[in-house]
């Protein structure tokens, strides 16, 4: 069912953990689907995001997008960082079965609102990025 | 390799496959053949089907062969619509019951009849009070499993049948999950139509039965033949049948020395588990359940990664997750009995067979720990939660 860059993923998530004091934190998804992903961002001061870690209450795929979207933003300016799409977590883990394709979606959504949280608390706008919905759910539905 | 979803199948075991083997290449008669060489497989048939009426006190006549639970299903209760549309359109079952029941159902909705949903109480046994209130004058048929696939509670199911006769009404139950395992009785039970399905005690896939009392006059629902007395067309699966009939045979003599085996080993699962991994429940009644179904929701976990972990330490188990369904929502047997959804997510069943040693047994609650403790240190919802406690 899954590749094995997912089992891979999966079986040895990358960045697992929090950050204390963090630069930015965002969670997303809801119980009630079953995917609740935290992500940690420490950004340095010249907005280079220098840690990512996670926290994710999920499935394999939930595990592995978030354990990837870690990887993917770390090192990575804000810019930079708004181009890991879903599409790009789904490409680096070699695809995901249709039926998760959602998961990607979330860590998008959770890279989104740890930096939306970020510009909160330092009082600046990034340029391209939206308030992140709390209900993926609603976001898949608008796309279908 | 521990195997402990013997709740999705079982394997055949070699006593079962040995009187099997001879309906592949040697005995391949069509048994409904006029020949004497047919005549061999047509009596092992006959000597299945008696066999399969044993166990549950039917008369070797009221026994049909199917190709499983689900069509035994599909047959019962559309074929008992079917009969009955012109006393009423009214059908009763209950929310837990399996897909196969429910869909089927959900079917005959759409062709106008009127389904009452019975709900459970929360360790997943029928409401008999909502169940009799809901009888109607146009009620046709009451449908109440025997025991429930996921979390292994059984039914009323004497209670259920006397009410049904009672007013009238037939009535089938899903064995499925209950045939071979616990003691039944259609005469005793008041039971009029009954499904079962081979493979989930040791007999192989696609093979099942539906009892029908003698009397209630469905209509066929497999048109084409007139094997099974011209009830059911198809040619006989006569390994199938056989095997049927060499499964239902044992586990008739063994049905009391296989539940108290499992039921030791299962009551030890549960001890363990509930006693030894915090913040766990046992799902289902705790008296009232199959003797090899062991149910559990982890907090602050979910079910697939559960599985996946369990699968890399050789361990075959199953959820009723959303995500190993392929849909979002879990399992509407763990929300009917009240579960709220984020605790529905981390379900685990684990369904043994007599064959299980305690040593696997152990074995598995170790694994257990260990991997729920490792979803829990990577799950913002006990995150939350330990930050709540401080």
């Amino acid at each position: 069912m899954y590749s094995e860059k997912v089992m891979d993923h999966f079986n040895n998530p990358r960045n697992v953990g929090e950050i204390e004091n963090p630069s930015g934190v965002g969670t997303v998804g809801n119980a009630k689907c079953g995917d609740i992903m935290r992500m940690y961002l420490d950004i340095d001061e010249n907005g280079v995001i220098q840690e990512a870690k996670f926290k994710t209450f999920g499935c394999g795929a939930a595990v592995a997008t978030s354990s990837m979207a870690t990887e993917l933003v770390k090192g990575k300016t804000i810019q930079e960082a708004l181009q890991v799409t879903n599409k790009a977590v789904m490409e680096a883990l070699d695809g995901l079965p249709p039926v998760k394709v959602h998961c990607s979606l979330l860590a998008e959504e959770a890279i989104h609102a740890a930096l939306w949280d970020y510009a909160e608390k330092n009082n600046i706008k990034i340029e391209g990025l939206q308030k992140p919905v709390n209900d993926i759910e609603e976001r898949l539905e608008e796309e279908e | 390799m521990i195997y402990l979803d013997n709740a999705a199948t079982t394997r055949v075991t070699e006593e079962v496959f040995e009187q099997i083997k001879p309906y592949f290449c040697e005995q391949y008669a069509n048994p409904s053949a006029i020949y004497s060489f047919a005549g061999k497989a047509m009596s092992a048939v006959d000597e299945a089907r008696k066999n399969a009426a044993e166990l549950i006190g039917a008369e070797t006549n009221e026994i049909y062969f199917t190709a499983g639970g689900s069509e035994s299903d599909n047959w019962a209760i559309k074929a008992a619509a079917e009969l009955n549309k012109d006393k009423g359109r009214h059908i009763i079952t209950s929310t837990i019951e399996h897909h196969a029941v429910l869909h089927t159902c959900q079917y005959l909705e759409k062709q106008g009849y009127e389904v009452t949903y019975v709900n459970v109480d929360e360790n997943g046994v029928v409401r008999l009070d909502e169940l009799e209130k809901a009888i109607r004058p146009d009620t046709i048929l009451i449908t109440i499993m025997t025991a429930n696939n996921e979390i292994g509670t059984i039914q009323p199911i004497a209670e259920i049948g006397a009410l049904a006769k009672k007013h009238g009404i037939l009535f089938h139950t899903d064995a499925v999950q209950a045939y071979g395992h616990i003691p039944i009785n259609v005469n005793e039970m008041n039971i009029d139509m009954l499904s079962a399905s081979g493979h989930k005690l040791n007999a192989p896939k696609g093979v099942g039965i539906m009892y029908i009392r003698k009397g209630v006059r469905i209509g066929s629902f497999i048109h084409g033949g007139a094997q099974e007395r011209s009830r059911r067309a198809g040619t006989l699966n006569t390994a199938g049948i056989v095997g049927f009939g060499a499964a239902a045979k044992i586990a008739k003599e063994k049905l009391e020395e296989n539940a108290k085996k499992e039921i030791e080993l299962r009551d030890y699962l549960i001890k363990r588990v509930i006693d030894e991994i915090p913040y766990t429940r046992l799902n289902g009644d705790a008296v009232k359940r199959l003797p090899n179904n062991a149910h559990f929701c982890f907090r602050f976990i979910e079910g697939e990664s559960l599985l996946i972990l369990l699968d890399q330490n050789g361990i075959c188990a199953s959820s009723g997750s959303a995500c190993t369904s392929g849909s979002l929502d879990p399992s509407h047997v763990l929300l009917a009995i009240g579960l709220p959804h984020e605790i529905a997510h981390g379900s685990l069943r684990l369904t043994l067979s007599a064959e299980n040693t305690k040593d696997e047994i152990d074995f598995t609650v170790e694994k257990l720990k260990e991997i729920v403790a490792r979803l829990r240190s990577m799950s913002p919802l006990y995150e939350d939660f330990v930050k709540q406690q401080a």
